[in-house]
């Protein structure tokens, strides 16, 4: 008897939780929290750790972090980078290795991050942008180092 | 001020009646066209109730799951609805090749057709009703229940796995939540003194039944309000449609106006259980009154009944919405077990309670 008349009280209880629960919600129309995308294309902000595609970040000589190990491309489960590579002489005569060209598929790409985190020089983040939608596939394929770029000072 | 009070539905209604009358000589030919005008005017206010019905369900929905809603057609999305019913006029009634097509097409009107009958003795405002007969509370409740025939009906000729499971259990759901809707409605029925429809209104002038009946009327406003939104097969209680274990249920195999009959039937039937709550406990068209403050009860009685009808109706609809967007759905055996040990038992005794109370004179 005390059982039922228990199980009757605390389901109740329960039950009214519930429903104060979504009461709260109904009444406090500032916890939406739906973003109504294309209206807010300006003001729209995605958080930190969205990962929208792979960019490498250039300063303002034109210049970027890539030594051109290629650590993220062996790191890349579905071969979505890939690096060429070429001989650039230095100034003291010696020959060093560096990128030609950083060809990035995006088409490939799943977002896995597994490039940025291999990469040893921090010369690969991940973007924000999210609206790579294009009419032909070839413009998926992206080159990120950007022309006439050269490795910054000091990155080994 | 006068003047607005004057013109009232019941005014309208016998000013229609008296020209009618004026007009037409045969006292036969009148009733059949006051029959026919109570028809239409039933079905205009119904459509558009629907309408904003499946609306106002959209955006409660939204908001208690911390979304927007429709806000895409029309102001703040109000046309949803209307694009929705204009989409499902233009597809296809497809009519399954191995079903009973007699019974399929059937269906949808019994379903359609035994909700608008419940609407028949419900009193819309004061002296506005289309049929104040003398038993409207069995009525009602009888009815109501022929509405499982509809569904089984839909789930037996679809010749669908998923729409017979869906029918079996709505028709085990409704068997057994009918008691405890009749008894909830008894336990009022005791107190009014009367069936009909006007008499229990009229039973809550000094006092609505949810005041005046202290504890054993709110038990069984609970029960009615719980064991109603099984009847209507609602969340939690959706079990009949339960669109993730039976794609829809009993309504799988339809499309188009027939799926829409359907809808139209679910939400008429919203409204019905709610406007029968409002009746029976919180006073129908009755103004709420405070004791001897004159003021505010003068004030209160320059409301209009129909605003005070539609407003309570509207208050349990958004109850009913509340429970399914807040609820998870009942396993079968959790629903049979609510009836059965707790709601059933729970009635009985609310209803001797009650009957007690209504001999003593308890109540106030």
């Amino acid at each position: 008897m005390k059982e039922y008349f228990g199980t009757i009280f605390r389901s109740v209880r329960s039950l009214l939780k519930g429903m104060k629960l979504t009461g709260y919600y109904f009444t406090h129309p500032k916890e939406i929290q739906t973003e109504e995308y294309p209206d807010n294309r300006a003001t729209l902000t995605m958080f930190d750790r969205f990962k929208g595609e792979v960019t490498m970040p250039h300063d303002e000589n034109n210049e970027h972090r890539c030594t051109g190990c290629q650590a993220c491309e062996i790191a890349c489960p579905n071969g979505t980078i890939k690096i060429i590579t070429k001989q650039e002489l230095q100034p003291d005569g010696k020959k060093k290795k560096a990128i030609d060209t950083f060809v990035y598929h995006l088409e490939l790409c799943t977002m896995c991050n597994l490039c940025v985190v291999a990469c040893p020089s921090d010369a690969i983040v991940m973007g924000q942008s999210f609206e790579h939608s294009v009419y032909d596939k070839k413009q998926l394929k992206k080159v990120l180092n950007l022309p006439g770029s050269k490795i910054m000072e000091g990155v080994e | 001020m006068k003047l607005i009070l004057d013109i009232s539905f019941s005014s309208f209604a016998t000013g229609i009646h008296e020209w009618l009358v004026g007009a037409i000589h045969s006292e036969g030919l009148v009733k059949v066209i006051e029959m026919v005008i109570a028809g239409l005017a039933l079905l205009v206010f119904l459509v558009p109730l629907c309408f904003f019905l499946g609306y106002m369900e959209r955006k409660v929905a939204a908001f208690m799951q911390v979304r927007l809603g429709p806000n895409r057609v029309g102001p703040k999305g109000s046309l949803q609805i209307v694009a929705d019913t204009v989409k499902l006029l233009f597809k296809e009634g497809l009519t399954p090749n191995a079903s009973d097509k007699f019974l399929f097409n059937l269906a949808p009107v019994i379903v359609v057709v035994t909700s608008m009958l419940v609407m028949a003795p419900i009193a819309f405002a004061k002296n506005f009703q289309i049929w104040d007969i003398s038993i409207g509370v069995l009525y009602v409740s009888s009815i109501s229940s022929i509405a499982v025939i509809g569904i089984l009906m839909a789930g037996w000729s679809s010749n669908n796995k998923y729409s017979l499971l869906g029918a079996m259990r709505s028709g085990a759901q409704i068997v057994s939540y009918e008691l405890s809707v009749g008894l909830s409605l008894i336990s009022i029925v005791i107190l009014a003194g009367s069936l009909r429809m006007s008499d229990i209104v009229m039973s809550q002038e000094n006092g609505w039944w949810i005041f005046k009946g202290h504890i054993p009327v709110l038990i069984s406003f609970v029960i009615f309000l719980i064991a109603s939104t099984a009847e209507i097969n609602r969340a939690p209680f959706d079990l009949a449609e339960a669109e993730q274990e039976l794609t829809a249920g009993f309504h799988t195999e339809y499309s188009g106006m027939k799926f829409a009959m359907f809808l139209l039937a679910e939400y008429i039937n919203l409204f019905v259980v709610s406007a029968i709550a409002a009746t029976l406990f919180l006073g129908g068209w009755m103004p709420f009154h405070i004791g001897h403050w004159h003021t505010f009860n003068f004030v209160m009685d320059y409301i209009p009944s129909s605003i005070w009808f539609l407003g309570k109706t509207f208050a349990i609809i958004f109850i009913i919405m509340q429970f399914r967007w807040t609820f998870p759905r009942l396993r079968v055996d959790q629903l049979l077990t609510l009836e059965w040990k707790y709601l059933l038992p729970i009635s009985m005794v609310n209803v001797i309670l009650v009957t007690v109370m209504a001999i003593m004179g308890w109540h106030f």
